[in-house]
């Protein structure tokens, strides 16, 4: 009997030639990373609980500062300085200091530190992101990190897998968000609990990494443990001159048996957005124009990689926010927001009227720099809109593509693409 | 042997829910983590770790504890005095953190749909057998698989990893 991907990637883990859907394995970690909410927890547990006094690579290991840095008050402030302390005194190679990194999700990637083959983990939910790149990457706990890094092992129970068919080609206006969040609203906030979600057909072939990371990122949203993409040219291309290792694909057997295939005619998908208060509770942009906004927010590891922001730019420029509208533009990295200066971008967003933020987590978990406040109605770039995810309970969030937000937030309102820039993305 | 009231929650409850992101900076503090446990569920802005007593048990629909890998949701519902979750599903996150923590979750679909608000409830966890005594009814609970048993017995991942790096160094020594 074949396997999946996923599969193959845990048995190779875990020094077995094959395993099953259900099998409870003890698997050796390729890469690990924790951030400025999970590493003093884990530190603490490592060092104080467990006796290590050893991280078990110092290779191995990601350490980033971004969900309240730069410190939003006193007490995050003492979470980035045990955050700091911890890397300094294990000798963490890849620490990424405010400024210098940005978010986990869009870092790990970029750096070239998250590759094909591999079992990555990282203590945030959305550390399925990492699947694009071909491996097995999942969301852990704290307690969970620090036995990874005082053992380079983890227990694992081997997850069915579900394929997702998408044929044909998305169309004009439709992006990668808009696809995964189609899915999430087919099949629900746990239509994946705890299972693999592997994307594949031709209408993959034509998504780029950012677009593929940014469906895998909403593996969780799912509810599942992990989301997985094969290896083709576009992977090779993004890891050129970026893999910080060897890595070896993995590819799933023909005779792979999947729990249940979906199938999707992406070229009838249409812009889809999810209204408050769950992302799966998704919409055609139809159903949501003309939604009045408060607050637009371009940001998250999800959807603020240089090509969204590109994007967004292109429906900025030469316009400018409704006056009743605020923009918080947050990019995901500092080498993204390099770009943006180098390729001109910031000054576009700031003569639209838009705030241009450091790259951090910032308004996405309603951490600082854009919490939404009672009654406020916000659309967002980011994956999750559960109630108070970004400030006051009562707010209301709905979750979209860049396009869709730059748009918006030009009419006020939510609004099809085209109602503002015309046929088609005129780039600067 | 656990006894205590039941309090019941619906499908889909979420981490931002069980402790709400502002209250992440409590992050090594179980107590005051406790002290906001399920706040973010509407109507209990006010708090709910107040109203139950040491010992008391949530119980819960679909899919707990889903959204984020904080595992200062399990931690909160413990700090709050819960002595054991009850669902109809478990997100995997908080599943795992909880079996990581040693902390006692149970899937029970039947228990999730039966239980009441205010149940008393007896539940033994060797046996996975929930008694109710407010409905003089039993329920069965989905059993867990050996290696996770042990975990929650051993008292989570800590004393296991304390025991493999015990080994590591006599094996070395
Ligand atoms: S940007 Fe949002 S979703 Fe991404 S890691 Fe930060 S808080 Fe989590």
């Amino acid at each position: 009997m074949g396997m999946t991907m996923s599969e193959k990637i845990l048995a190779r883990a875990a020094g077995r030639d094959s395993v099953r859907p259900g099998d409870l394995l003890l698997a050796k970690i390729d890469f690990a990373m924790g951030h400025d909410l999970t590493i003093p927890p884990a530190g603490k547990i490592m060092r104080e609980q467990m006796g290590a006094q050893k991280v078990w690579d110092v290779d191995r290991v990601a350490v980033v500062q971004d969900h309240f840095q730069p410190a939003k008050d006193i007490a995050s402030a003492g979470l980035g300085r045990m955050t700091r302390e911890f890397a300094r005194e294990m000798g963490i190679k890849w620490y990424f200091e405010v400024g210098q990194g940005g978010i986990c999700h869009t870092v790990l990637p970029e750096r070239g530190l998250v590759l094909p083959g591999e079992l990555v983990v990282g203590a945030d939910s959305h550390s399925c992101t990492y699947g694009a790149l071909n491996n097995f990457a999942t969301g852990i706990g704290s307690t969970d990190l620090a036995c990874v890094m005082a053992l380079g092992e983890l227990w694992f129970r081997v997850p069915e897998s579900l394929r997702f068919v998408y044929h044909h080609k998305l169309p004009q206006w439709v992006e990668a968000k808009d696809l995964i969040l189609h899915v999430i609203g087919t099949i629900g906030v746990d239509g994946a609990r705890s299972k693999a979600m592997e994307h594949t057909g031709d209408a993959i072939a034509h998504i780029d990494m950012e677009g593929r990371l940014t469906m895998t990122n909403m593996a969780i949203e799912a509810g599942a443990k992990n989301g997985i993409i094969g290896f083709d040219e576009v992977t090779r291309e993004f890891l050129e001159g970026r893999a910080q290792r060897a890595y070896t694909p993995v590819d799933s057997d023909p005779d792979a048996e999947y729990e249940k295939t979906f199938e999707f005619d992406a070229e009838a998908i249409p812009i889809t957005l999810a209204r408050p208060m769950s992302p799966d509770h998704t919409a055609p942009i139809d159903e949501v124009a003309g939604t009045r906004l408060d607050q637009v927010f371009i940001g998250s590891c999800t959807n603020s990689k240089i090509g969204d922001l590109r994007r967004a730019a292109a429906v900025l420029k030469g316009r400018h926010i409704a006056p009743h509208v605020r923009l918080i533009v947050t990019p995901s990295s500092a080498q993204v927001a390099r770009e943006a200066e180098r390729e001109g971008l910031i000054g576009i967003f700031m003569d639209a009227g838009a705030g241009w933020t450091v790259a951090t987590c910032g308004a996405c978990l309603g951490g600082h720099m854009g919490v939404v406040g009672a009654g406020e109605v916000c659309l967002s770039t980011s994956n999750r809109n559960f109630p108070g995810r970004m400030g006051d309970p009562t707010a209301q969030v709905y979750l979209s593509n860049p396009v869709v937000a730059a748009a918006s937030a030009v009419a006020g309102e939510i609004v099809h693409p085209k109602e503002v820039v015309g046929r088609e993305l005129v780039y600067a | 042997m656990i006894r205590g009231r039941a309090w019941t929650f619906g499908n889909n409850v979420d981490t931002d829910q069980i402790i709400p992101a502002k209250y992440a900076i409590y992050s090594l503090d179980e107590k005051k983590l406790g002290e906001h446990a399920m706040e973010g569920v509407p109507g209990n802005e006010d708090g709910w770790s107040k109203k139950i007593s040491a010992g008391d048990i949530l119980v819960a629909g679909s899919n707990f504890g889903c959204g984020s890998s904080r595992e200062i949701a399990p931690v909160a519902i413990r700090g709050a005095g819960v002595s054991v979750v009850v669902a109809d599903s478990f997100a995997r996150i908080f599943f795992r953190n909880s079996i990581n923590l040693g902390f006692p979750i149970l899937q029970s679909p039947q228990a999730a749909e039966a239980i009441k608000e205010g149940d008393e409830l007896e539940i033994d966890l060797d046996e996975g057998v929930i008694r109710n005594f407010t409905q003089g009814d039993e329920y069965r609970c989905d059993a867990f698989p050996p290696f996770m048993n042990e975990l929650i017995k051993m008292g989570g991942l800590v004393p296991w990893v304390r025991e493999r790096l015990k080994e590591r160094a006599q094996a070395s020594a």
